[in-house]
């Protein structure tokens, strides 16, 4: 709760005995600073990415086909909003300050998933986010709910207890737009073909080309592994694609009884990293259009927050000049 | 522009689930008074029915004991007659 931080060094092994005793850390713990880093670079990406992740989204509020799609969309998009303050909250208990990540983020400083830097040119495409982008988004959040840092896991428990309704609204529009007409089918078809891959390399880069996987997994931030984590999303989502008669877009989808120990599991083609460092590094469709919107509406909210603080210091004025 | 502008306060924010139960942490926020503390932490927090009172309190009002000496705040190992089992009584006496 106070910000300060313990400043006590604590010795690794110390650490590592309460982490492999299913201890929770919390925020005026001990902690080696290397946890602390790599958390408060994980809680913050994650928090960016739920902020970022209301532009592509938003987009379409005001084009939602019902008055129903309206509603669940506003809704969706305020919960990608609170999903942000939660995680920024989380990682201000590290001692990073609000302001701080905030910069970071507009200056282009900070990193978000790069699965928003890529363009929803049709109606579909909000189906399709749903339906894979917090699709994916559930399976990395679940297991981060036991994360080893308290505020964090207890910020993912909030967060996936609301994002299910997120994965259904998207397949509900898909399945809708499957069961349509013969151009709507078309559409959803294609919004799949887009965000198939990018949403498959949301897991981030392959075991072996992944840093900071292997400290991750030893002080139980992460539980599972990206390639873990990929697969199951890939065993979730064929036969769902296949129940609306859509198609994922990969010639080498096989079912391969070898995976997953033997039970069993889809093989995938090969993935484009070419295309994911090149987005990651900032050259995506919608990198610039992405932070240049959150300038915009970071230096056109400037008179709000201006104008908050003087009623503020107004009223305090004069509650003081009352006592 | 961006640098220019100074953190708004931050509380920490309780929500009571229902009458008959305790206000529970929360979360935190940020907001420049107490007024839009709690606008901001009904949006951000309760936004399907999970409570129905709020407190919120400035994070650096909260003193916090020092996570260092919990031994010596909580030990209670070395007074076992506080607990119900350190006391004998025959099994057929039935549940006390």
């Amino acid at each position: 709760m106070a910000r300060k931080q313990n400043e006590k060094i604590v010795s690794l092994e110390e650490f590592q005995e309460k982490i492999d005793r299913d201890e929770k850390i919390e925020p005026k713990d001990s902690m080696p600073e290397a946890y602390r880093k790599t958390l408060i670079r994980q809680i913050g990406q994650h928090a960016h990415s739920e902020v970022v992740g209301m532009l592509p989204e938003g987009n379409w509020i005001t084009r939602a086909p019902t008055l129903r799609r309206k509603l669940s969309l506003l809704a969706k998009v305020q919960d990608e909003a609170g999903h942000g303050l939660y995680l920024y909250c989380a990682a201000e208990t590290l001692g990073k300050s609000r302001m701080e990540m905030n910069q970071e983020l507009l200056s282009g400083k900070a990193k978000y998933s790069s699965i928003f830097n890529y363009p929803t040119p049709t109606w579909a495409d909000i189906g399709a986010i749903g339906w894979l982008v917090d699709g994916a988004a559930i399976m990395n959040q679940i297991p981060l709910c036991r994360c080893s840092y308290g505020p964090y896991a207890r910020a993912m428990i909030r967060i996936c207890k609301e994002e299910s309704f997120h994965q259904r609204q998207g397949y509900e529009i898909m399945l809708t737009l499957a069961k349509g007409t013969k151009a709507q089918k078309e559409m959803a078809q294609r919004a799949l073909n887009r965000w198939w891959w990018p949403s498959v390399m949301m897991f981030g880069p392959s075991d072996a080309d992944s840093p900071n996987t292997e400290n991750s997994v030893k002080w139980k931030i992460k539980r599972y592994t990206n390639d873990e984590l990929r697969q199951k999303f890939v065993d979730a989502i064929v036969p769902q694609a296949e129940k609306i008669g859509l198609t994922v877009p990969d010639k080498d989808l096989k079912w391969d009884k070898k995976r997953n120990n033997g039970q069993g599991g889809y093989a995938y083609g090969e993935i484009n990293w070419d295309e994911f460092w090149r987005v990651v590094r900032g050259d995506g469709p919608m990198n610039n259009e992405r932070i240049s919107a959150k300038q915009k509406a970071w230096n056109e909210g400037s008179w709000v927050r201006a104008a908050a603080h003087a009623h503020a210091l107004k009223k305090q004025t004069a509650l003081q000049a009352a006592e | 522009m961006v640098s220019e502008e100074k953190e708004t306060i931050l509380w920490e924010v309780f929500i009571q689930p229902k009458n008959g139960l305790s206000h529970r942490h929360c979360g935190s926020i940020h907001a420049p008074d107490r007024e839009m503390a709690i606008l901001s932490a009904r949006n951000v927090y309760s936004r399907r029915g999970e409570g129905q009172s709020i407190w919120v309190v400035r994070s650096i009002d909260i003193v916090s004991s020092d996570p260092d000496e919990k031994e010596e705040t909580f030990s209670s190992d070395d007074k076992i007659y506080r607990h119900p089992t350190f006391y004998d009584v025959p099994d057929d006496v039935g549940h006390m």
